[in-house]
């Protein structure tokens, strides 16, 4: 048998389970809590991850809320500020996270709304394609886009060619700017490129993404099944008119905006088509 | 071979030991940058390439520029740059080194450089990119040593050496044009996404690579070590002359297409180069200096009288690669970082620490040459006798 991290890892494991099953009596000590967040819970799949983010329910609170809940579960460091800042989903206002579509007259809070940006996973990301060694590598079976940080060699290739700006590098040690290291995420060293996974960790263990948990109850973002029709991301699709940023390239971005509709008292009334 | 390197006077031995000493802090400087990681260096979220990436660019042509006297004197038998093959050569095997070392210290994690060849993937132009720099490097050796080996015998080289030669011409041509593909198949970047980077990379590259053997040659001639010969000197002139034209020519159609066609994103770029954008005017003054160089050493390379004096003949070859290192080793990357993805524009200047590694990497390139044309001069100054 060829030793390949992945079998070493099941070998490793299945050492791990006999050895564990001694003291079992102090597993079952663990506070509820923490073992709830470890459980094994049915993972969630799909065929193609999407996510949709409802720009009209975009508030100053659920977009804090949800890139602090990212940032934290992550442990991705405070850089906020300086050239080495780390960001997996942040905001920037529509105009800006939109610049290529020239937006002169829509009205001006509009232009300000902030606008969630991340990881569009894209079914055919430019970043995977460039990288030099499959650090980063697109996982057929679900769409992520993924990361390996023990592969990556921090040659930032990936940074260049991606046309959206999601990738961060840590230019420095990040642990330092961590406030409160989470025990459940692996930290970053200093070198390697990151960003957002679509929340692969939390999918294994049946669970939505940060982000998308955290801002539930507004439902400003929805994550789901693109290939399923009737999840609940290829409903809100067909139900908007939505927006994917710099479509043109040829990406194909999997993270899709609902803009805001202007009232229909403003929309002229066209008579019905006739060809 | 390598004893004649270790006996010179004392102008030799003072130029050896600047050199140590500028690779000496380079390496300071190097340690401490992988202790603090790329912190230490102007880069950024934004502008995640800079400096050395340029660096690299520009020495790339000029490894690639040997094939402008390897091909003269293999498929024309233009028996003037006999002398200077081995010398291109050099200039090449030097160049492929800083090369190389660009990229090292350019790396996140350089204690995981074997990852390049481990999980080797084909479908980066980056893996493609090392392939042949490592090709090309080896091949220079290669065959520097076995005809210069024959050379010092007083024999013609082997008759293997000459397919190897044939292979080294448009595997030079290749190392600059997959350097352009990592550019130009870049959707995300619209200044690099143009067809024309990689003729345009090998136009300079053809020009500032022989401007610098000439000003080498100029300087071996001054200092008594070395006559190319007068007609050796005057070949390669008109190569630099051509590949700058032509070179001047590409900058002019790129211009056309990005300024005629208005097409913002594309136009953005050039408007930062020659402008400046949104206020920021770093390249502004650079960008004026290369274009006027460029003028100015047309003019003086395309008028016999000029040409054909030393004197101006070494200016016009000084002002050929500052024009062309401006143009690619400071404008090149960083303007396809300018405006960003998100249509910003983030400041980048490289830091000192930055510029001390660069200048000991420069102090390698330059170690390396001095001491290759000594052993080879040295040789040739004891076969004459």
């Amino acid at each position: 048998m060829i030793i390949d991290r992945r079998n070493f890892v099941r070998v490793a494991g299945l050492g791990a389970l006999g050895a564990a099953a001694a003291p079992a009596s102090t597993l079952l000590a663990e506070p509820a809590a923490s073992r709830a967040k470890t459980a094994s819970a049915k993972p969630l799949t799909a065929k193609r991850w999407a996510m949709v983010v409802d720009t009209r329910k975009a508030t100053e609170e659920n977009v804090r809320a949800a890139i602090d809940a990212c940032h934290r579960e992550h442990n991705v460091p405070d850089l906020h500020g300086t050239k080495d800042e780390i960001k997996w989903i942040w905001a920037e206002s529509f105009e800006h996270a939109f610049h290529e579509q020239d937006l002169h007259y829509i009205p001006s809070a509009m232009k300000q709304a902030p606008t969630l940006l991340l990881c569009n996973h894209c079914d055919d990301p430019p970043c995977t394609q460039v990288c030099p060694t499959g650090a980063t590598f697109k996982r057929e079976r679900d769409g992520i886009v993924m990361m390996d940080w023990h592969r990556c060699i921090g040659c930032r290739y990936c940074i260049v060619a991606c046309p959206y700006g999601s990738r961060s590098f840590n230019f420095r040690d990040p642990r330092a700017h961590i406030a409160e290291i989470d025990p459940e995420y692996p930290t970053r060293m200093r070198g390697v490129v990151e960003k957002c996974t679509f929340c692969e960790e939390r999918l294994a263990r049946g669970r939505e993404p940060a982000c998308v948990e955290a801002t539930k109850a507004s439902g400003m973002m929805v994550f789901g099944d693109l290939e399923d029709p009737d999840s609940e991301v290829s409903r809100a699709v067909r139900a908007h008119f939505c927006i994917r940023r710099k479509p043109g390239l040829g990406t194909q971005p999997e993270v899709y905006y609902i803009v805001p509709e202007v009232k229909t008292r403003d929309r002229p009334q066209f008579p019905p088509f006739e060809p | 071979m390598i004893e004649h390197a270790l006996h010179g006077d004392r102008r030799y031995w003072s130029w050896i030991v600047i050199l140590l000493a500028i690779i000496g802090a380079g390496t300071v400087a190097w340690f401490r940058q992988f202790q603090l990681g790329l912190t230490v260096t102007g880069l950024s979220r934004d502008v995640s390439w800079g400096f050395y990436i340029a660096q690299f660019t520009f020495l790339v042509g000029v490894a690639a520029s040997a094939v402008m006297v390897v091909l003269p004197y293999y498929l024309h038998d233009y028996k003037q740059f006999g002398r200077l093959t081995v010398l291109g050569e050099f200039l090449a095997i030097a160049a492929c080194v800083m090369c190389a070392a660009f990229i090292f210290v350019d790396m996140g994690m350089p204690i995981r450089l074997m990852n390049m060849f481990i999980y080797a993937s084909p479908h980066s132009i980056m893996f493609w990119d090392t392939v042949v720099l490592l090709g090309y490097l080896l091949l220079n050796i290669v065959i520097s040593r076995v005809t210069f080996s024959a050379e010092k015998k007083g024999v013609p080289p082997p008759s293997w050496i000459k397919p190897v030669i044939i292979i080294s011409i448009p595997w030079a041509i290749s190392i600059h044009t997959v350097t352009a593909f990592l550019y130009s198949g870049l959707a995300a970047r619209p200044f690099w996404l143009s067809a024309i980077i990689a003729p345009r990379f090998l136009a300079s590259a053809f020009s500032s690579g022989p401007a610098l053997l000439i000003l080498l040659v100029l300087l071996l001639r001054k200092v008594g070590m070395f006559d190319a010969g007068r007609r050796a000197i005057r070949g390669l002139a008109t190569i630099v002359m051509y590949a700058l034209a032509i070179n001047v020519f590409f900058i002019l159609m790129e211009l056309f297409t990005a300024i005629y066609s208005g097409e913002p994103e594309h136009l953005a770029h050039f408007r930062f180069l020659y402008f400046g954008l949104d206020g920021n005017t770093t390249m502004v003054p650079w960008m004026w200096i290369s274009s006027l160089l460029a003028v100015v050493s047309l003019v003086l390379l395309f008028n016999p009288n000029t040409r054909n004096n030393y004197r101006w003949l070494a200016w016009a070859s000084a002002f050929v690669f500052v024009s062309i290192w401006i143009d690619k080793g400071l404008g090149m990357v960083v303007t396809g970082f300018t405006p960003s993805v998100l249509g910003e524009v983030v400041p980048y200047s490289p830091t000192v620490n930055e510029l001390v590694i660069s200048l000991g990497i420069y102090g390698i390139g330059a170690l390396l040459i001095t001491v290759l044309y000594k052993v080879a001069l040295s040789i040739r100054a004891l076969m004459a006798e």
